[in-house]
């Protein structure tokens, strides 16, 4: 297919349909009320479920109630309505249903800010909700990417029975770029007959399905966290994704950072090189499962000096990232959390000043 | 011999975890029988409540979803905007729908969403060990109330089929109980007739059920439906509030 402009937040909505999602529940927020607006007259065109609920902990269950009867369902928000639907993920990943959840990352804490930041990385990845659970996490880093990953998310929600979650920020929703819609990531529906509560005669059943996540015996409790357990170490074999940056030079500094922010960064790596500073970038798809091996290996060059989380937020990403180094080589964090998205002679000049 | 009364096949064979008196499981059974005579069980969806019913899956052979405490009006939403085909209904308690679920309520209400809630109204928290509900009564006593509701403070027990039926939406909105056999022939066929709206795609449905809580009144199973003809009764009225055109 050849290529459209479209905002980001159009194309996320586009992509869920491209994808084969055709049930929708939302409540505004900026930055991503684009994605309402354009699905509340796109889903009804491509016959499917657009509502707009009263408010996000609402939708958020009515995101679970649909999962749960077995349907390829999601829902677009930004950080204060991902904190309302935080209770009801848990419930999800706890009941074991596929859905997908559509982070647009603004400033925070409390009402914050409405521009671009990485501040929600923590939630995303250790859990905002309550309990053992965690969600499978991706971050774009261009409309296009946006589309892919929102491509993505569905079989892969499907496949884990788990909420995946696609952390963007509020650039990635705004800004237009050049986009086509793969052909390639149409979600096949999976035979949920075994779980769902779908209705008896349509699966001509005769025994009942319950969806729950409430286990009284601890024996029970601890084995259902235990399958969860094994799908998250599964995801953490199977899914890591990750980008990188100039890995091959023979580089004294490695760039960790995602999103938005790796895309100044590249401009920033470029022009060190023609000052003579060889910097490389990882750049993590998956924030969970996080390509640890990835940065190990890479901090491990003979003469990589330093690893520098670069983020849109207080340092969020840091102890991962020191995680992942094991203190082979010394991490710094450089960042802004109010919106602004550091300028590449910024980082240039942090980048300089750890020489 | 032929056998002239069983147990509905909606209904499982199990043992009640309800307390002696509890009006929980007749409520349970009323559901039972009208889906086993609408002939909807094998398309049936129930949402269990935070609750002392948090179990009713257990009671019933078709499918249930299990909510958090007060959403079952917005998962039932989620099921019937994406499968309009089931019959779907939550059961739910005053607290789980009166008091940390009113926005989900009202709203499923207003928005038409066709499905049925079951609202069962004992004026306290079961579960939970006997906390003040939303529809505590005055001067009643709970552990969170120890001196009696002072409405003062924590103001009137609100009368949700009252409530509801101020929307400007249509939808069938009715009181009953099941405290003694001739109400319970009632209360089921408003059951019946909330669930006949919903196989006819017709509207919103709420059945409110003035029902028993002995163990956390104090009272005796003899006791509790004495004090909740007397005292629940008078300011909880009986009757439908509203009906579809
Ligand atoms: C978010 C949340 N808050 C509080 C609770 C604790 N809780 C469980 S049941 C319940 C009250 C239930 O009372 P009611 O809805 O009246 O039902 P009943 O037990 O009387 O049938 C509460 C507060 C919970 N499970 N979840
Ligand atoms: S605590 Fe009250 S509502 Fe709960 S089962 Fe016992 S009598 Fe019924």
């Amino acid at each position: 297919m050849s290529k459209v402009l479209m905002k980001g937040n159009e194309a996320i909505g586009e992509a869920a349909i491209r994808a084969g999602c055709l049930n929708y529940f939302a409540y505004p927020i900026t930055p991503q009320s684009e994605v309402a607006e354009y699905l509340a007259h796109r889903m009804p065109e491509a016959g499917g479920v657009f509502l707009q609920g009263e408010s996000e902990v609402a939708v958020s269950y009515m995101i679970f109630g649909a999962a749960g009867c077995g349907a390829i369902v999601f829902t677009t928000s930004s950080s204060p309505g991902i904190s309302l639907m935080s209770e009801a993920i848990s419930y999800i990943a706890g009941a074991q249903c596929p859905a997908v959840f559509v982070n647009i990352v603004r400033g925070g804490p409390g009402l914050g800010g409405i521009q671009p930041s990485q501040a929600d990385y923590l939630q995303a990845t250790k859990g905002g909700g309550h309990g053992d659970y965690r969600l499978l996490v991706m971050a774009p880093a261009s409309v296009q990417e946006a589309v892919e990953m929102v491509m993505m998310a569905f079989p892969l929600a499907e496949k884990y029975r788990n909420p995946v979650m696609i952390l963007g920020d509020g650039l990635i929703g705004q800004m237009m770029e050049p986009v086509d819609f793969p052909e390639n990531l149409k979600t096949e529906p999976t035979n949920k007959d075994d779980w769902a509560s779908n209705g008896m005669d349509t699966r001509g059943a005769n025994s009942p399905n319950i969806v729950k996540s409430l286990f009284l015996d601890n024996k029970l409790l601890n084995d259902n966290n235990m399958a969860l357990k094994a799908k998250y170490d599964r995801m953490k074999k199977e899914e890591v994704r990750y980008d990188t940056y100039n890995l091959d030079a023979d580089y004294e500094m490695l760039i960790v950072s995602f999103g938005t922010m790796s895309r100044v960064n590249r401009t920033a790596i470029d022009n060190l090189k023609e000052e003579g500073l060889e910097v490389a970038m990882i750049r993590p798809m998956t924030l969970f499962p996080f390509p640890e091996e990835a940065i190990r290996q890479a901090s491990l060059k003979e003469n990589c000096k330093a690893v520098l989380s670069i983020e849109m937020n207080m340092g969020q990403m840091v102890e991962d990232v020191e995680r992942s180094v094991q203190g082979k080589v010394p991490v710094k964090w450089y960042g802004t959390c109010g919106g602004d998205v550091p300028t590449p002679e910024e980082i240039m000049n942090f980048i300089k000043e750890q020489k | 011999m032929a056998k002239t009364f069983m147990k509905p096949e909606a209904l499982s064979d199990q043992h009640t975890h309800y307390c002696p008196g509890c009006t929980h499981g007749v409520i349970h059974r009323l559901i039972a029988e009208v889906i086993d005579e609408l002939g909807i069980r094998g398309r049936s969806v129930g949402i269990a409540p935070v609750g002392c019913a948090v179990l009713a899956y257990n009671y019933f052979t078709f499918d249930f979803q299990e909510a958090a405490h007060g959403r079952a009006p917005a998962m039932a939403t989620g099921i019937k905007r994406v499968r309009p085909d089931l019959m779907v209904f939550t059961y739910q308690g005053d607290g789980d729908l009166a008091s940390i679920g009113m926005g989900e309520i009202v709203h499923a209400a207003n928005r038409g969403e066709k499905f049925v809630s079951i609202f069962v109204n004992n004026a306290v928290y079961g579960m939970t060990g006997g906390q003040m509900a939303p529809t505590t009564m005055p001067g009643q006593r709970t552990t969170t109330s120890p001196f009696g509701r002072n409405v003062e403070d924590s103001g009137m027990p609100i009368k949700v089929a009252e409530l509801l039926s101020s929307l400007q939406t249509p939808g069938y909105i009715t009181r009953q109980t099941v405290l003694k056999p001739k109400y319970i022939v009632k209360a089921k066929k408003a059951i019946k007739k909330a669930f006949t709206y919903q196989l006819e795609g017709r509207c919103f449905s709420m059945v409110e059920v003035v029902s028993t809580c002995p163990t956390n009144w104090g009272l005796t199973p003899h006791e509790a439906i004495q004090w909740a003809e007397d005292t629940l009764l008078s300011y909880y009225e009986l009757g439908d509030y509203k009906v579809p055109e």
